[in-house]
């Protein structure tokens, strides 16, 4: 017998609850085999060592920008993912013991919707209530007879596990519409990898990585047969993979980053509903290129919101999904990936009934119970329910119900007798359940509060992934740890709050799992462009193109104004501050100055506007565009790489200021750090982006944009009154080092007019925009015809043909006229490059009008 | 199911004309619709001809039969319009259903309860999937206690199905400004007035709040013009009324918003939970802008020979 623990100082608050499983001790507080290497090697580091990793976590979170935006708040708050530092870790023997259990359940869970969806012999046989299918709003009677390729309709399943005080695992809840967590699960795997290295090569554990290919290979096996099969035939040549779409609610779903993060690791594109459209039951991504046929859509969307044509509530308002999916999928011509329908054995009132039906479908008992469930519709269950109703929690037995769960312990006097009276007036709408007893494990805590940091024991429970292939059912060994707040609790989400844990699975150098796919791209299957740009991904680059300008515009105009304001006493200042305050004015970061002596703005109120303008985004200004900025790039997560959202969360401002006003010193830093983000980020759309179709429209997005803004300025900077200085329009385009290095003189009129209008050599020049603008659109051109490039051709010319010594004066009229027609050319084109490429994305859809 | 009328001679035949148009303020690019405009064949009806025209011409047609075994119909129209005909035609002949006298002797209502969930028999499960609540027919305790007052212990069950219709007509004012397509069925029930639609929803949630299995029938009824007047073209209307379930017999028709049993004169398209499973034409168009509706339905006596 080895003895108990030393009294390590990583253990002092420590407390092993008396009735309940712990993942690291065992009863006789030993550390269980699997956890020695991990105690030894925490209790022979600094303690510092720990806090650092926990600070690289969460420094990692950060960066990468997990998050889960929560439902409840307002506006959609995200909520910094919670990863806590220390494993959950399962032996070998016992995850063998899980992955067998959960794959006969998902096995069992695919025959009871086949059967359901079909020949509903589980009805007939009495194995199933008609209630609990009839009766539930999740079973979508307009699937009723789908095909399923391969007998296969659940495709992709979670189940919710917990541990009982006896050491054995039960299931909790089955997750079969469009699972969540797999992602999470697999980023916290990413994230742990390099604070562990060493710990997770000696405990040989499990890549989760590998599973993550099986779901692609079975996805594009099933693809191709689809493809091949169906009303509409089209079989896919060798090589030719299948379209495999990703669809997501949108950005503000609860689990955006995750279906994000799964797009990008699965190489899918991710679509929402308006990117889809159905055609004589084919189902199309719809692209630059036009319609391009999908043949998988592996879902994160819940039924009901797939089709606002078959499956959604008439009665409901806002049209959901992709209207006709259902009938795509009916005539074979789709493999919607879990089938249209599968939410249906969700329900938590089938427990009961899985032993017998597991026996009659399968010919086997289950291998991991449910937690004790029974249907009150059933009355004898009812009456037992009743006697004891203090063990008992007491939920919905369909999903149309609003969620609750009443703990019979918790009821006293007239409540307990009202709550008997509710259930025997509607036994069919309760199920009763034995309350679950979570098992522990250790969280690490930075003693935090002034308590010691060490270890404390928090609930968990354990949700795993299985995926169907052609051969079965495989299990992602690995998992998501959820962790309850305390150390004991009756009910676990994270919506609630809690965190998370890496699931660590041993078994060493287990087998990488079967890959379906031989190696099958050639040479002619090389691709080089991205055929599949959804046209809405190709509007929102534009506009991400758009909205860094205009970031980085007003950026620069705040520091500029500030600049002056701070610097130069008012009576000092030239001609040239009436126009920077017009342009303020303009862009709405002030008011528009009346005219008249009475109405004078001072310079303590334009301050405190402008102040206002960077960091509040309730008003017009940098904080409200970065707003913009964050939630354009939300809708194109998958396309950036983690290192670009890096840089992307930098540019987010914490509202550190919610009612006091910055300092001189902290707002000029803030524009700093802002305007070194922003060339952070176009470093990276030059260097670290391929210049693909999706590349060019953001391209066109930002050069469009800062020759708006420059031809502006250069306009109301020549209508300046009289000889103003030059250095602010200088510093406003970014080109003031060229000048100096150059000129090394003050800024005279015909150089900077040079500088900024003709210089094709200088980024900021109008010329320079103009021929931007114009390589980007004969690319496209080559694949999609002609699409504006004429619209600028005339002021090129126009551009070309000044003549520094007659022509680059502020005298000049015709310069004037010239920055007019450059604004509205502009204007112009982005409503040819709407028409052309952008009709598709309008989202008129609507109902047929009721009789 | 319905096996009383095995063999039952030919009573009434019908050709009925049901005309939807609607008409766009801008243009349509891409139609989807789901249409349940084909009259169904069953034990009481036979549809001899049936033609569906639509203008624009559809991209796509398909035929389809849904859960409850109705005709279906998909369409998919992709040429750019600013209105749509759809003009379905079809002439049905009706077999004898049991009148009144057939219909006497039925169990008490509590039996047919009690078997519900219990029977294993192919048609009480059939009769099982019209048992619970559903999109238009929530279930609440005024409509239990209102059809209490029909279902009185142990009185036979079409006898208190034919109280229900009756009082249904008596209490209830028929009032096509009151009510549309989503009013509640409380707000039906408080209000007391409604049209075929509401009635119906209401008759179901009686009998499905006391455990009785009903039905949503979707079809049309001939009108009789007033004496000496033509019958009009595009004067009649899609109707609405309950089938209700009865062992040995089947699925006997009441009709509250004309207080009848239905014998001859009801022409069924299909049935569902509700209006929202049989919905005659459900679509999605994308774009158009507001949109008019414009129905019209004839419904035409025929002589009895298919030759006439």
């Amino acid at each position: 017998m080895p003895n108990p623990l030393p009294a390590h100082p990583l253990l002092a608050h420590y407390v092993v609850a008396p009735d309940g499983f712990d993942e690291m001790l065992d009863a006789a507080r030993v550390p269980r085999a699997h956890w020695r290497a991990v105690l030894a090697s925490l209790e022979h580091e600094a303690p510092e060592l720990m806090r650092q990793r926990m600070e690289m976590v969460q420094h990692q979170v950060r960066e990468n920008g997990v998050t889960y935006n929560i439902l409840a708040e307002a506006e959609g708050l995200q909520r910094a993912w919670e990863l806590n530092v220390l494993p959950l870790i399962l032996p070998d023997a016992e995850w063998n013991g899980i992955e067998a259990a959960v794959v006969q359940r998902a096995t069992l869970l695919n025959k009871i919707l086949c059967d359901v969806y079909g020949e509903q012999n589980l009805l007939r046989e009495g194995l199933l209530p008609p209630a609990l299918i009839h009766a539930n709003a999740s079973f979508l009677r307009p699937c009723h007879n789908m095909p399923h390729v391969d007998g296969v309709a659940l495709h992709f399943y979670a189940v919710d596990l917990a541990r009982a005080p006896d050491g054995r695992w039960w299931v909790v809840a089955d997750r079969t519409q469009g699972p969540s967590g797999a992602g999470y699960a697999l980023e916290n795997r990413a994230i742990m990898t390099p604070i562990f290295p060493d710990l997770l090569r000696e405990l040989k554990v499990q890549s989760p990585a590998g599973f993550f290919r099986t779901v692609h290979d079975s996805l594009v096996h099933w693809g191709r047969l689809c493809a091949a099969g169906g009303d509409a035939p089209s079989p896919l040549r060798e090589g030719e993979m299948p379209l495999i779409v990703l669809l997501t609610p949108g950005a503000s779903a609860e689990t955006y980053h995750e279906q994000a993060y799964l797009a990008r690791h699965l190489g899918l594109p991710l679509v929402v509903g308006d990117d889809l459209t159905v055609r004589s039951g084919v189902v199309y991504l719809k692209t630059l290129d036009g319609l391009h046929r999908v043949h998988v859509v592996l879902r994160q969307v819940d039924d009901e919101a797939c089709d606002p044509l078959e499956l959604q509530n008439p009665l409901q308002g806002a049209l959901l999904g992709v209207a006709g999916l259902t009938h795509a999928a009916m005539r074979g011509n789709v493999v919607v990936a879990n089938s249209l329908g599968s939410g249906l054995i969700e329900s938590d009132a089938l427990l009961g009934f899985l032993p017998a039906i597991s026996k009659r479908l399968l010919g086997e008992p289950l291998k991991m119970p449910s937690v004790a469930t029974w249907w009150c519709g059933e009355p004898p269950a009812l009456e037992a329910a009743i006697g004891k109703l203090d063990q008992l929690v007491f939920k919905p037995s369909f999903p149309q119900l609003p969620p609750f769960a009443i703990f019979g312990q918790d009821l006293a006097g007239d409540a307990r007798a009202a709550f008997i009276a509710d259930l025997r007036a509607n036994p069919n709408d309760y199920i009763a359940q034995e309350r679950i007893r979570l098992s522990q494990a250790p969280v690490w805590t930075d003693g935090a509060a002034g308590a010691a940091p060490g270890l404390q024991a928090r609930a968990i429970g354990l949700r795993v992934f299985a995926c169907a292939t052609p051969h079965g059912y495989v299990v992602m060994p690995g998992g998501l740890t959820r962790v309850a707040t305390g150390p004991d609790a009756r009910v676990l989400t994270i919506q609630k709050g809690g965190a998370s844990k890496d699931t660590w699975v041993q078994g060493g150098v287990g087998m990488e799992p079967q890959r379906l796919q031989k190696p099958g791209i050639r040479g002619q299957d090389l691709v080089r462009e991205d055929t599949n740009l959804p046209s809405r991904v190709a509007e929102d680059l534009l506009w991400f193109g758009r909205h860094t300008e205009r970031c980085d515009n007003i950026c620069r105009l705040l520091r500029v104004a500030l600049n002056i304001l701070f610097n130069v006493r008012s009576q000092q200042r030239g001609v040239e501050w009436p126009t920077v305050e017009a342009l303020c004015a303009w862009f709405l970061l002030i008011d528009e100055k009346q005219p008249g002596p009475a109405a004078m703005s001072t310079d303590g109120e334009i301050e405190a506007a402008l102040l206002q303008a960077v960091v509040s985004p309730a008003v017009p200004g940098l904080a409200r565009q970065q707003e913009r900025l964050h939630q354009v790039a939300g809708r194109l997560h998958e396309r950036f790489s983690l290192d670009n959202w890096r840089a992307l969360n930098r540019i987010a401002q914490p509202a550190a200021y919610p009612d006091t006003l910055p300092s001189q010193s902290e707002v000029m830093t803030i524009l700093d750090d802002t305007t070194a983000a922003l060339m952070t980020l176009s470093g990276f759309a030059l260097d670290g982006m391929t210049r693909d179709l999706g590349w060019r429209f953001m391209s066109i997005g930002r050069h469009l944009e800062r020759l708006q803004f420059q031809s502006l300025v250069l306009q109301r900077a020549l209508a300046m009154d009289g000889d103003g200085s030059l250095d602010w329009l200088l510093e406003l385009s970014d080109s003031i080092i060229t000048y100096r290095v150059r000129y090394r003189a003050q800024p005279e009129w015909l150089p900077v007019l040079d500088l900024l209008l003709c210089d094709e050599t200088n980024p900021r020049s109008i010329l320079f925009q103009v021929h931007g603008i114009q390589r980007n659109l004969r690319k496209i051109a080559l694949t999609h015809g002609a699409c504006g490039e004429h619209l600028l051709a005339p002021l090129n010319d126009e551009l070309r043909a000044l003549q520094p010594d007659t022509d680059l004066n502020p005298g000049n009229a015709g310069l004037s006229a010239l920055l007019e027609r450059i604004q509205l050319a502009s204007a112009a084109l982005y409503d040819q490059l709407g028409v052309q490429f952008f009709s598709y994305t309008d989202d008129g859809q609507q109902r047929n009008r009721p009789s | 199911m319905n096996d009383i009328s095995a063999g039952a001679a030919v009573c009434a035949r019908y050709r009925v004309v049901h005309e939807t148009r609607y008409s766009y303020q801008g243009t349509v690019c891409l139609s989807q619709q789901y249409l349940h405009l084909t009259p169904r064949s069953f034990a009481f009806q036979e549809t001899e001809s049936h033609l569906i025209h639509v203008d624009p011409a559809v991209s796509d047609s398909r035929d389809g039969v849904d859960y409850f075994g109705n005709c279906t119909r998909h369409l998919s129209i992709t040429l750019p319009h600013d209105s749509l005909l759809v003009h379905a035609a079809s002439t049905v002949a009706l077999r004898a259903r049991p009148g009144l006298a057939q219909i006497g002797g039925t169990p008490p209502w509590e039996s047919v309860r009690d078997m519900m969930g219990k029977d294993k028999s192919a048609a009480t499960l059939e009769a099982c999937r019209y048992l619970y609540a559903s999109p238009h027919v929530p279930l609440f305790p005024a409509l239990e206690a209102y059809a209490r007052q029909s279902y009185t212990p142990g009185r036979p069950q079409l006898d208190a199905a034919l109280d229900l219709t009756q009082r249904i007509f008596d209490e209830f004012e028929f009032d096509d400004k009151a009510t549309d397509i989503s009013t509640p069925l409380e707000q039906v029930l408080q209000g007391r007035r409604g049209v075929c639609q509401d009635f119906t929803h209401l008759m179901i949630g009686c009998l499905r709040s006391i455990g009785l299995p009903a039905r949503y029938m979707s079809g049309y009824i001939l009108t009789h013009p007033p004496p000496g007047k033509p019958r009009l073209i595009g004067a009649d209307a899609s109707h609405a009324w309950v089938s209700v379930h009865c062992p040995g017999l089947g699925w006997v028709d009441f009709d509250p918003t004309n207080r009848c049993l239905v014998q001859h004169e009801h022409i069924t398209l299909g049935w569902g939970r509700d209006f929202s499973d049989v919905t005659p034409m459900r679509g999605i168009v994308l774009g158009g802008g507001a949109q008019a509706l414009d129905v019209q339905v004839t419904v035409t006596p025929l002589p009895l020979s298919a030759e006439g």
